[in-house]
């Protein structure tokens, strides 16, 4: 059978005319947009006020290095709760997924968890963490509202993430395990060596896509009052009338997603690859 | 472990919900034996050797392994599972794992041997069954026949006294089946206890040392490849080889 030609190939799926005309046209084309969507927003009535309270150079400068500190708050919580729910997501799913009458305990709870961590808000989730766990004056409870923000998206996130392993779990044909299983390894092992290790990695892309969403639900945590990016803003735009701040606040959340997203849609891509090219499962 | 090899199954019932698929089977499978079941798909051949290797709870019966009763109550299945070897249709390779790591995963996880033994024996294997260059290539680089080579060393990695092929070229494609027949001969000459579940009737009555021929959950018709091939006493045995016949397999 003769290889097709990736260049007719795309040629017929997505339109164009070669690959340097292509982009010339994209280049052109975007241009154009973009300078359509300018003209039109800064020739409209309201533009002077907008740009002074939107888009004022002097509170920008000012304001980026407070919202930049306070923007570290932001990755540090993210990246704890990152480590956290990877791990306590795992342990839902797997206990989702035990089997027999003995276990009937575990498994409901697993569902009962999932349903309604997934059902209530987040910012309620943490709003009821973050003012109730402290005001009940237990010795040894933290009173920090970033512990309890924290856990607040552990709890939320896990749910989410614990569907994630499970679909990828339930991915894996049975025959795995039972391959696993002839060699003598108990069900214990075949999980640990045989069933894990693929289904992470087949779910590694919807994990990502849930770990954005993590990102900026951080931003929720100002709630309770700690300073984050959000309430630095907050801060700045109330004591100086200008909400400029928020669009700093809103750019460094951006570029830490979009690295993110782009990085997701390349392991996607690069999954449809591996498959198209290795036909046998 | 007993001294008395081989494999006895007694009585044994079998269902899936409402379809009884095996319906009293009673098979005795001396050590050094090989017995090649034959039968129409469906009639239960995949079913018997994935209940003699405990993947499917039984209804009924018992199954005997080199001399212990391994459908008793409180036997460690996984110890169970370590002596008899089994080879699946479609490979079941680990498709996360080099050939070799497919090979050790069994020595090192449920024999427990540490990992420069498991490799050293791995390879050997790998070596004997013309597998070495391929220690480090992952199942997907294979051809359908070396995958199915490294599945029956993955098998015989845990040094199992008995071992269950179940129709284990019907995913090959035809020029590939030799290959792994080839492999079968070998373990039968060096006196591997086997079952061996097939559609290639050549195959069977050159290695079996007796057909059996499965229809309605029962063992119909037993006895040496020659007198089942040429002589088949049963009416439904000759019905089912004309099949054979017609379909130019054999």
């Amino acid at each position: 059978m003769a290889a097709p030609d990736p260049g007719r190939r795309s040629r017929i799926l997505q339109g164009g005319f070669g690959p340097l005309t292509n982009m010339s046209i994209a280049l052109v084309s975007t241009f154009v947009f973009l300078l359509v969507v300018v003209l039109l927003i800064v020739n409209a009535p309201g533009w002077e006020t907008v740009k002074q309270s939107f888009f004022n150079v002097g509170e920008g400068r000012d304001t980026f290095p407070l919202v930049a500190r306070a923007f570290l708050l932001n990755v540090k919580m993210f990246l704890i709760a990152e480590a956290l729910i990877l791990v306590f997501a795992l342990v839902i799913a797997v206990m989702r997924g035990l089997p027999g009458p003995v276990f009937f305990p575990l498994r409901a709870l697993a569902i009962a968890y999932t349903d309604f961590f997934r059902g209530v808000p987040t910012i309620l989730v943490i709003y009821v963490l973050g003012f109730g766990a402290p005001g009940l004056n237990l010795t040894g409870v933290p009173t920090n509202p970033v512990v309890w923000g924290v856990v607040g998206l552990v709890l939320v996130y896990s749910a989410y993430v614990s569907e994630v392993y499970r679909a990828g779990i339930e991915s894996i044909h049975p025959s795995q395990e039972a391959a696993a299983r002839s060699l003598g390894l108990s069900r214990a092992q075949a999980l640990r060596f045989v069933i894990l290790p693929q289904a992470v990695r087949r779910v590694i892309p919807p994990l990502l896509n849930d770990f954005i969403g993590l990102q900026k639900d951080t931003a929720l945590v100002s709630v309770l009052g700690s300073v984050d990016a959000l309430q630095q803003a907050n801060i700045n735009s109330a004591a100086d009338f200008n909400y400029t701040p928020y669009l700093i606040a809103a750019f460094f959340f951006v570029i830490i997603t979009i690295p993110l997203a782009r990085f997701t849609d390349w392991l996607i891509a690069r999954e449809r690859r591996r498959r198209q090219a290795g036909g046998v499962a | 472990m007993s001294a008395q090899g081989g494999l006895v199954v007694e009585g044994l019932h079998k269902s899936f919900g409402r379809s009884d698929v095996l319906r009293g089977i009673d098979l005795s499978v001396a050590e050094h034996e090989v017995v090649c079941l034959i039968g129409a798909s469906g009639s239960g051949k995949s079913t018997l050797l994935r209940c003699v290797n405990l993947l499917e709870p039984i209804d009924a019966g018992r199954i005997v392994v080199n001399g212990e009763e391994i459908t008793a109550p409180g036997v460690d299945v996984n110890r169970v599972r370590r002596g008899i070897g089994i080879v699946f249709q479609a490979f079941n390779l680990f498709p996360h794992m080099s050939v070799l790591d497919n090979v050790t995963l069994g020595p090192r996880r449920a024999l427990g041997l540490p990992r420069a033994e498991a490799e050293a024996e791995a390879r050997d294997l790998l070596t004997r069954f013309g597998l070495a260059e391929k220690v480090d290539d992952y199942p997907d680089r294979l051809s359908g026949g070396q995958q199915q080579r490294v599945a029956i060393v993955r098998a015989l990695a845990t040094r199992p006294r008995l071992m269950l092929l179940d129709e284990i070229t019907s995913a090959l494609d035809p020029e590939l089946v030799a290959e792994v027949l080839e492999v079968v001969r070998g373990l039968a000459r060096e006196g591997m206890t086997m079952v061996i579940a097939t559609h290639e009737m050549g195959f069977a009555r050159d290695i079996a040392n007796r057909v059996c021929f499965l229809d309605g959950g029962v063992i119909l018709e037993q006895g040496p490849p020659e007198q089942i091939f040429t002589a088949p006493r049963e009416d439904r045995t000759q019905q089912f080889l004309a099949r054979i016949i017609a379909a130019g397999r054999m």
